[in-house]
């Protein structure tokens, strides 16, 4: 029973930074912007994160650093695709793959350094109790703030008036100016916020998941963010629980290889991706309910009138 | 044609143009093949050697560990060789590239670090007769091609001996990369010597199906552990999972390097790799004149392979027990691969005192008995 | 007073000539400035990116070979993204045209046919096969239905269940990696090989025959610049192809218009499916001869970004795919030669591609130096009231 709740604590651990980085492209998204450089921002504030906890030893530090390096890059991305009008998907690529060599060319000075010892976390008397005690209350503390961002982010995008204007710049970014709302610089705030979401996400790998510095840390983390955010169909809690999937399966496949499974690693280690297929295919289904989901300007470029 | 199709179109003449123009402006200058003769003077020409990398220099692992030997052998020779290396060649269809790109520029040896180089240095070899050839862990020669390789199977049995004394599940756990005969080798004398010390002795494996990831080796790592595995082995190349040894309370060893500092508490020992002094030795061959073309397979005999840094918390018994086993593998008496052995599904691979040869060993495609699942290579 | 970027009515010529030139320019005067800093001489290292890969016949010969694959994925995804179809899974298509082409080669000589030697082909010194390239069409074809079927599972998806294409075709590529992984290490390994992941080399009559000596050119070039021309007439020429874009563009116009979305989405997906598995199949059967978990370096990602630096035209992607090729190229050479860390080869690229970007948008902007426009704040102050 006790193995149970581990896997499922080992799923949440595994979630939060790609829960983190999704709601990041959530609200890049549900502004109208597409950011394929979410890799490129995690990789960037993965090693700017490390660099700061390595030379403070403070990981809040290291945390906050790690979000500004995220924000900053994505205001170079937003700046290109908002005002420039570049084309989004490629300038995010452009940032994925700038950000990789990046992050490895000034990252080289800290490769094979070690951070200060970290002990377990664990919530006081809560993360004593039977399974649900190991389960989540004995998680590291960004766990607790991913799932508070999701919280905060349902709360902002449907409760909140300056949410209300966000969602309807990323349906028709024209109403939006017509009624007199700064639709780029709202975007901009959106996107900026989003990277520095990713850099937390990154900095997390950094600092606590890893620990370490080395290139290409992220591993492909922020691609699977991306996807997640379709697959969520643009609302944040589901951007959690695909997180959470996505992290448990893949603990799954290392547990079931563990356990002597008779079958070969390499189609196991297909599963997580092919659950995250399946469950879509489940979701989708109902075509009409998916459209009114997405936002409707997503990808495309705006221009305030001449 | 539409307008946009013509601007494209101009577009793209202009940046055909631009290349053009670089291209031609290269054209009058070819670049040196050979460097520049030394002055006529005292100095003989430096002896140019490359190593090519399949991972980056500062992984602290696999590749790492190559290239401290290059600057073992730039240490030991100082003017005498000018060494070069180029990092993350894909063992692809550049590998080709690359190295033939370095025999032209006048490199006399070149080493070649993993696998996967194997059929592109066998193709430039040909093409470069006066130059020699070095490629680690394969299996196809040349006149002027020849092979390497360690034997980091000496370094998990002695940790298998010292796993077996600390475990108190009596599980070990095995974070693995691919399944290739180098790993399942290490896995099975990890657990042959885990065994010689407590024959109840199981080993669970986890394959992560990537060289270098670290926060998914930390999850295969903290897989195991949820399992009830307390003492773990890697051949992934990053601290991750000593890392996670530590954080859980549990013990782990470093690979290919001290990796001590990563897990004070966790840190039983590391298996090492040291490829100066191969290194020094095929340089020494070159300049000797001694080159010729076979399988070198060093060990801890000749200085290649250790394990180091042994835990002080690690009961004295097995301590001397690594130490008479490290002395007979150095006088050559001792080989971990040793009958009777028997897989997992049953059947004796190696009769009962028969020692193994280097075919045996070469052609390992199963797990010994203790060791839980099925090698994944659907068979 | 401040700074405006105004649409302009028409595309700039004047622009659209020296837009590359500026990002090439500004490339090399950043890049230039980052050896500087960092020991190294900057005009050698800008000619290892930009003149060295073309130095002499092999080398050219290296750039062409490399662009091969390029090319023909970023043809195949102009498609869809004209198509507003994003198919992000190109390497995962690739790798499941070599897998079926190397499956198509291993069996075929396994059947005895006329002209199989069966040994391992061109390998090693002075090693010639008998009539090389006699059942390459054959092997290039199964590749090409691979990669259709890989992208064509992504349609179905999509159509079917309305799966998001993005999300699909991005998570089989991972499933494309782990199928290549398991057939390497087990059923399709080498017997001969030492155990270690890799198929049986081809034999010769699998291969694609090469087409320059001193090179490692092989007919697949010559494939892939038909193809550029082929897509061309698709395009620009052909009724599929207007219909394809007009769909990409205006949707619901095409809609009106009576043009089939279906049609549309699995059309692209077919084709850029079917042109990635050719890369994939002439990779296999072309420079590396035998199946390896390392057919592609990534091809499928980097044919995006040569789609969008190509602007989505045939005649662009070819010369985004030398170029990209060549750059590629010239960081191995900045590291051999000049001994450049790997990284920074990331570094230039990215900023390459930034700047082409950017310089790309004075085609269709140019910079205007505005009062604050009366008609803006005046919407600004309109807006405190309602709502």
């Amino acid at each position: 029973m006790n193995e149970w709740a581990l896997l499922l604590a080992a799923a949440i651990a595994s979630g939060t930074p790609v829960a983190l980085a999704g709601l990041g492209l959530l609200l890049n998204e549900r502004a109208g912007v597409l950011n394929l450089g979410a890799e490129g921002l995690m990789l960037m504030a993965a090693v700017t994160g490390f660099a700061v906890a390595f030379h403070t030893g403070s990981d809040v530090a290291a945390f906050a650093a790690g979000a500004a390096a995220g924000a900053a890059a994505a205001a170079v991305f937003g700046a290109m695709v908002i005002w420039l009008n570049t084309n989004q998907y490629a300038t995010g690529l452009a940032l994925s793959l700038f950000g990789a060599g990046f992050s490895a060319f000034v990252g080289v000075g800290l490769v094979g350094k070690k951070l200060a010892d970290r002990s377990l976390h664990e919530v006081p008397v809560l993360g004593e109790l039977p399974f649900v005690g190991p389960m989540l209350f004995q998680q590291h503390p960004m766990a607790y703030v991913a799932l508070a961002m999701t919280a905060a982010i349902v709360w902002f995008l449907y409760r909140t008036r300056s949410g209300l204007v966000l969602r309807s710049i990323g349906e028709s970014p024209e109403s939006a100016h017509a009624l007199g709302y700064r639709v780029r610089l709202i975007r901009l705030a959106a996107v900026v916020a989003g990277g520095a979401l990713c850099g937390l996400a990154g900095a997390f790998l950094s600092v606590v998941y890893a620990p370490m510095w080395v290139e290409g840390l992220v591993a492909g983390r922020g691609w699977i963010a991306l996807a997640l955010t379709t697959f969520a169909t643009w609302r944040p809690v589901r951007v959690l629980f695909g997180a959470y999937l996505f992290g448990g399966v893949t603990m799954l496949q290392f547990h079931l290889q563990g356990q002597g499974v008779q079958i070969a690693s390499q189609l196991l280690a297909m599963l997580p991706y092919l659950s995250t297929i399946l469950v879509l295919v489940l979701i989708s289904r109902n075509a009409n309910w998916l459209r009114v989901n997405m936002p409707a300007s997503l990808g495309r470029a705006f221009h305030p009138g001449q | 044609m539409t307008l946009r199709s013509k601007r494209t179109l101009i577009q793209v003449a202009a940046l055909s143009l631009v290349s053009a123009t670089l291209a031609l402006s290269g054209c009058g200058k070819k670049e040196e093949a050979k460097p520049a003769a030394a002055p006529a003077a005292a100095k003989p020409e430096p002896i140019k050697a490359a190593w090519i990398y399949v991972g980056p220099v500062g992984d602290a692992g696999w590749s790492f560990a190559h290239d401290l030997g290059r600057k073992a052998v730039e240490a030991k020779f100082g003017d005498a060789v000018k060494t070069t290396f180029v990092e993350k060649v894909p063992e692809g269809a550049d590998a080709e590239r690359v190295i033939r790109d370095l025999a032209q520029q006048g490199n006399k040896i070149i080493f070649a670090t993993s696998f996967g180089y194997m059929d592109a240095m066998l193709k430039v070899a040909g093409e470069f007769p006066d130059v020699k050839f070095e490629h680690a862990t394969g299996y196809k020669d040349a006149p002027n091609m020849r092979i390497y390789d360690a034997s980091f199977y000496q370094d998990t049995y002695m940790a298998g001996v010292i796993a077996a004394a600390m475990s108190k599940s009596n599980t070990l756990g095995f974070v693995g990369s691919f399944p290739i005969p180098e790993v399942l080798r290490n896995i099975n004398a990890f657990t042959l010597g885990a065994q010689s010390v407590n024959p109840k002795i199981k080993t669970k494996v986890v394959w992560v199906n990537t060289w270098f990831d670290p926060p998914k080796e930390s999850e295969a790592a903290q897989s195991l552990i949820n399992q009830g595995a307390d003492v773990l082995l890697q051949n992934t190349d990053s601290t991750a999972v000593l890392q996670t040894a530590e954080k859980n309370g549990k013990y782990a060893f470093g690979w290919d390097s001290d990796m001590s500092a990563f897990g004070p508490k966790a840190h039983l020992a590391s298996a090492i790799v040291d490829w100066g002094p191969y290194y020094i030795k095929a340089m020494e061959d070159l300049k000797g004149g001694t080159w010729k073309t076979d399988r070198t397979v060093w060990g801890v005999k000749e200085g290649l392979n250790d394990l180091i840094k042994i835990n002080d918390v690690v009961p004295e018994a097995a301590k001397k027990k690594v130490g008479e086993i490290k002395a007979g593998m150095k006088d050559g008496s001792f080989e971990v691969f040793t009958g009777p052995i028997v897989d997992n599904a049953g059947k004796e691979r190696l009769a009962k005192d028969q020692k193994a040869d280097q075919a045996w060993r070469d052609k390992i495609d199963f797990y010994v008995k203790g060791v839980e699942g099925k090698v994944p290579s659907g068979k | 007073m401040s700074l405006h970027l105004e649409r302009r009515s028409q595309p700039s010529v004047v622009m659209t000539w020296a837009s590359p030139f500026m990002a090439l320019f500004l490339t090399t005067v950043l890049a230039g400035t980052l050896f500087a800093l960092l020991g190294k001489d900057p005009m050698r290292g800008l000619s290892m990116f930009f003149v060295e890969p073309l130095a002499n016949l092999r080398l050219i010969g290296e750039v062409l070979l490399k662009a091969t694959p390029l090319v023909l994925c970023a043809l195949g995804l102009a498609v869809c993204y004209r198509s507003n179809v994003w198919n992000i899974g190109a390497e995962g298509q690739f790798l499941l045209g070599a897998i079926c082409a190397s499956g198509a080669a291993l069996w075929l000589a396994g059947l005895g046919l006329p002209g199989v030697t069966g040994g391992s082909a061109g390998t090693g010194p002075g090693a010639e096969a008998a009539i090389r390239g006699l059942y390459a069409p054959v092997v290039l074809l199964a590749g090409v239905l691979g990669g259709m079927a890989w992208a064509g599972l992504t349609a179905w998806l999509k159509d079917r269940y309305n799966a998001n294409e993005i999300l699909v075709s991005l998570m089989l590529v991972y499933v494309a990696q782990q199928l290549l992984n398991y057939l390497v290490f087990g059923p399709w390994k080498d017997p001969q090989g030492f155990n270690f992941p890799q198929t049986p080399s081809f034999d010769g009559t699998m291969l694609l025959p090469s087409l320059l000596g001193g090179t490692r050119l092989h007919a697949g070039s010559v494939l892939a610049l038909l193809a550029v021309v082929g897509f061309a007439i698709f395009l620009f020429r052909s009724w599929q192809g207007f219909q394809l874009q007009v769909g990409g563009l205006a949707p619901a116009a095409a809609r009106f218009a009576g043009f089939s979305e279906r049609r549309a989405l699995w059309a692209a997906l077919l084709i850029s499916g079917a042109m990635a598995g050719l890369a994939g199949a002439m990779e296999a059967a072309g420079p590396l001869q035998r199946l390896t978990p390392h057919v592609s370096t990534g091809y499928g990602f980097t044919a995006i970004i040569v789609a969008f630096v190509g602007r989505l035209h045939p005649a662009g992607i070819l010369v985004g795919g030398l170029l990209l090729s060549m750059v590629l190229i010239g960081g191995e050479l900045a590291q051999s030669r000049m001994g450049l860390p790997n990284a920074l080869t990331g570094v230039f690229q990215g900023l390459l591609l930034f700047l082409l970007l950017a310089c790309d948008t004075l085609v269709t902007h140019r910079v205007r130096w505005k009062p604050r426009s009366p008609s803006s704040s005046q919407v600004a102050t309109a807006a405190e009231s309602p709502s």
